[in-house]
């Protein structure tokens, strides 16, 4: 009897709080004036000129390896380093954008997700997308350091300083952070800005995207005018035959879309760009957290039927005792 | 109402030095993490931000720290009173379970000196499955040390304290029900954002949160038989086998729906195949499907089930169960991409250990100096 009525109250609540809430929360849109980045594998050098420069804008020291002293030799991604080149090698290693015997350059860092599970998962609310730009920055004042953020995200961009006492997550702010704030002053992000090939291009994820998509037409060999800087005002231009692209946007889709996207002629698996499907890790953890959660009804109604039960039960228990 | 006793007797005990050496040698790696810094003492790296002072303190130690939750949800809800001495000790595990969870938490904190901006709700952000874990976990600890409570004033002779807590002793146990329904499930759903680099075998999207509720209770029913057995046989006491018996026969429900919910996710996600790859997961899998079935064909047979070293036996291979299962999604199989690996350095395995030392310790002093097992003839 008494389970029945436990049973009863608990799960008619859920039952109907259920119905009512489990309205599953799809993908977030771009933001209205989303800025972002394209970068274009079969354009990029190696130079690393874009990872000077970003450590530069963020006040961060290079990386020495051995006895390499000329030049920045970050492998991956730290707290001392938010975007790096890497090299995809194959056999001979002969042919640039080759997948075989072929080499190729790839950029990492981050994507500024239109998803970003970073900030869905956050407890404290110090990862934040701009509702305006999309840019994702992150703000250590309220950082608990539990590092949720590196797990949920689908590229492994934010870095934690493990080498300090007193470290803080670290990572690309698109150059719009506090005492930064490039974009909001109009001009573009380092990287962007002297990158000599225009392999980094910085705009409206728009524009960029509708310059992803020219390229994605052009016939191998055919002679294009590439842009360098912002692909909506490009400082200058450079002509090059077009090579075989990937028909593939990698950020036009993946997990809700990222504001910074790529293009290759290797594919992206090879690049190290990570299986991912259209719908946002984020979203799916969100709409099970809500459909338990919203405004904290069921537990409520659980915790009303758990007392009820509860002390039925013991004054059961303790019979005369009162 | 009190019909516990403390067990008196020595407290400085051969295996309570042990557990103060492993505990002191503990200290010394902690004090290295709060001066030099998490990289100095762990191999945490970027794609393995999570180590095990996470996943064995926080994600798997309340697990075996969940035999309060599950006799508060037999005794008080489905009001099997018969079961009511094993509660005190049970509470008392979990509160130096949880607390152990807590610590380890603060010790893996990047930003420990701030922590308490969790708890500003200014900063909340309902979207994040740990503000769940982190608020309800702390929330719980706090219950937990109410519901213990009692055994204290009793030694002290606080009547007056006693009585009003007696009065609202009901909403505790109400909300130790709750809580601890909300975090062990939240600790699941807190693989869903990690998408692709939990194993296929072990991303149930959906599905986590009750996969994970389930091996709460599974082990946490576990470990309340399995330290009923070993303080019987530690402490030299009369056995509880007929009612752990009992006990056993209500985990079989829990076990059955923990493998078809399991089977079923594998089969509609189309991930069946996966099983029988014979690669590093799928034996992790197959050794876990092994651990969970073992206990079900232990406690089906009403004689084996009587036997105090069979039920032992089925509680052990379930504790393991539900740690390997956490421990396989969290950690084994965990894959960030190409580049990253993970094993704990002997300071974070020294550090753990440390903490699970003052748990056993703390343990051992209270059952001995205050009223928390029940006298060895029942009333």
């Amino acid at each position: 009897m008494k389970r029945r009525d436990f049973l009863k109250v608990t799960v008619g609540g859920t039952a109907a709080t259920l119905c009512t809430t489990a309205e599953a929360r799809s993908n977030l849109e771009p933001a209205p004036q989303a800025v972002g980045m394209l970068f274009d594998s079969t354009l990029c050098v190696g130079c690393k000129a874009c990872v000077s420069k970003c450590k530069q804008v963020n006040d961060m020291p290079p990386v020495i390896d051995g006895d390499e002293l000329g030049w920045d030799s970050a492998r991956d991604l730290s707290g001392d380093t938010l975007n790096v080149i890497k090299v995809y090698r194959e056999g001979e290693a002969k042919t640039k954008d080759a997948e075989i015997n072929g080499y190729c350059f790839e950029k990492q860092s981050c994507m500024h997700c239109v998803d970003p599970g970073c900030v869905s998962v956050c407890p404290c609310n110090a990862m934040r997308r701009d509702g305006l730009t999309g840019i994702v920055t992150h703000h250590p004042d309220v950082c608990i350091g539990c590092r949720y953020c590196m797990v949920s995200c689908p590229y492994n961009v934010p870095q934690f300083e493990y080498n300090e006492l007193f470290g803080q997550i670290q990572k690309c702010q698109m150059c719009n952070q506090a005492g930064v704030e490039r974009i909001d002053k109009g001009q573009m992000t380092g990287c962007a800005e002297v990158c000599p090939t225009g392999s980094t291009l910085f705009g409206s994820r728009e524009a960029l995207l509708q310059e992803a998509r020219r390229r994605m037409e052009l016939k191998p060999g055919e002679i294009y005018n590439y842009p360098r800087g912002d692909v909506r005002d490009p400082y200058s231009y450079h002509e090059k035959p077009a090579p075989t692209y990937k028909q593939h946007i990698w950020g036009e889709k993946e997990a809700g879309g990222t504001n910074v996207m790529h293009i290759s002629a290797v594919s992206f698996d090879k690049l190290g760009m990570p299986p991912l499907q259209e719908r946002s890790a984020a979203s799916i953890a969100e709409t099970v957290q809500h459909s338990v959660y919203s405004y904290l009804a069921l537990p409520a109604l659980a915790l009303a039927g758990l007392s009820y039960t509860v002390r039925k039960n013991t004054r059961d228990d303790n019979g005369g005792e009162q | 109402m009190s019909n516990h006793q403390a067990l008196g007797g020595r407290i400085f005990t051969g295996p309570f030095i042990v557990l103060l050496v492993v505990f002191v040698i503990g200290c010394v790696f902690m004090v290295e993490r709060f001066t030099e810094g998490m990289g100095a003492v762990s191999n945490l790296n970027g794609g393995f931000a999570w180590g095990i002072w996470v996943v064995y303190d926080v994600v798997v130690g309340t697990a075996f720290a969940c035999g309060g939750y599950a006799l508060a949800f037999m005794v008080y809800v489905f009001n099997k009173g018969q079961y009511h001495p094993l509660v005190r000790p049970a509470v008392l595990a979990s509160l130096l379970g949880y607390a152990m969870g807590g610590f380890g938490a603060f010790f893996d904190m990047g930003r420990f000196w701030q922590f308490y901006e969790i708890f500003i709700p200014g900063n909340w952000n309902f979207n994040s499955v740990m503000l769940e874990v982190g608020l309800c976990v702390t929330a719980y600890i706090f219950v937990l040390t109410l519901e213990f409570a009692p055994a204290l004033l009793e030694k002290l002779g606080l009547d007056g304290l006693l009585k009003a807590l007696n009065k609202v002793l009901f909403l505790l146990i109400a909300l130790g029900v709750l809580l601890p329904t909300m975090h062990q499930s939240s600790l699941g759903s807190l693989l869903i954002a990690a998408g692709h680099k939990v194993h296929p075998l072990w991303q149930s999207l959906h599905m986590q949160p009750v996969l994970a509720l389930l091996t709460a209770l599974i082990m946490g029913f576990s470990i309340v038989i399995f330290e009923a057995s070993t303080s019987a046989v530690g402490f030299g006491r009369e056995s509880e086998s007929p009612l752990l018996a009992k006990l056993g026969k209500v985990i079989i429900g829990l076990l059955v729906a923990f493998l078809v919910i399991r089977l079923i996710v594998l089969m509609t996600q189309g991930k069946l195949g996966l099983i029988f790859g014979f690669d590093f997961a799928s034996l992790m899998f197959l050794l876990e499907m092994a651990l969970f079935v073992i206990p079900v064909f232990i406690l089906l047979s009403p004689a084996r089930r009587g036997r105090g070293s069979q039920l032992l036996i089925a509680a052990v291979s379930m504790l393991m169960a539900g740690a390997l299962y956490r421990f396989s999604a969290f950690l084994f199989t965990y894959n960030p991409g190409p580049g990253y690996s993970y094993f704990p350095s002997v300071a974070e395995i020294m550090i753990t250990l440390g903490i699970i030392a003052l748990e056993l310790m703390a343990y051992l002093v209270l059952v001995k100096t205050l009223p928390v097992l029940h006298p060895e003839k029942h009333a």
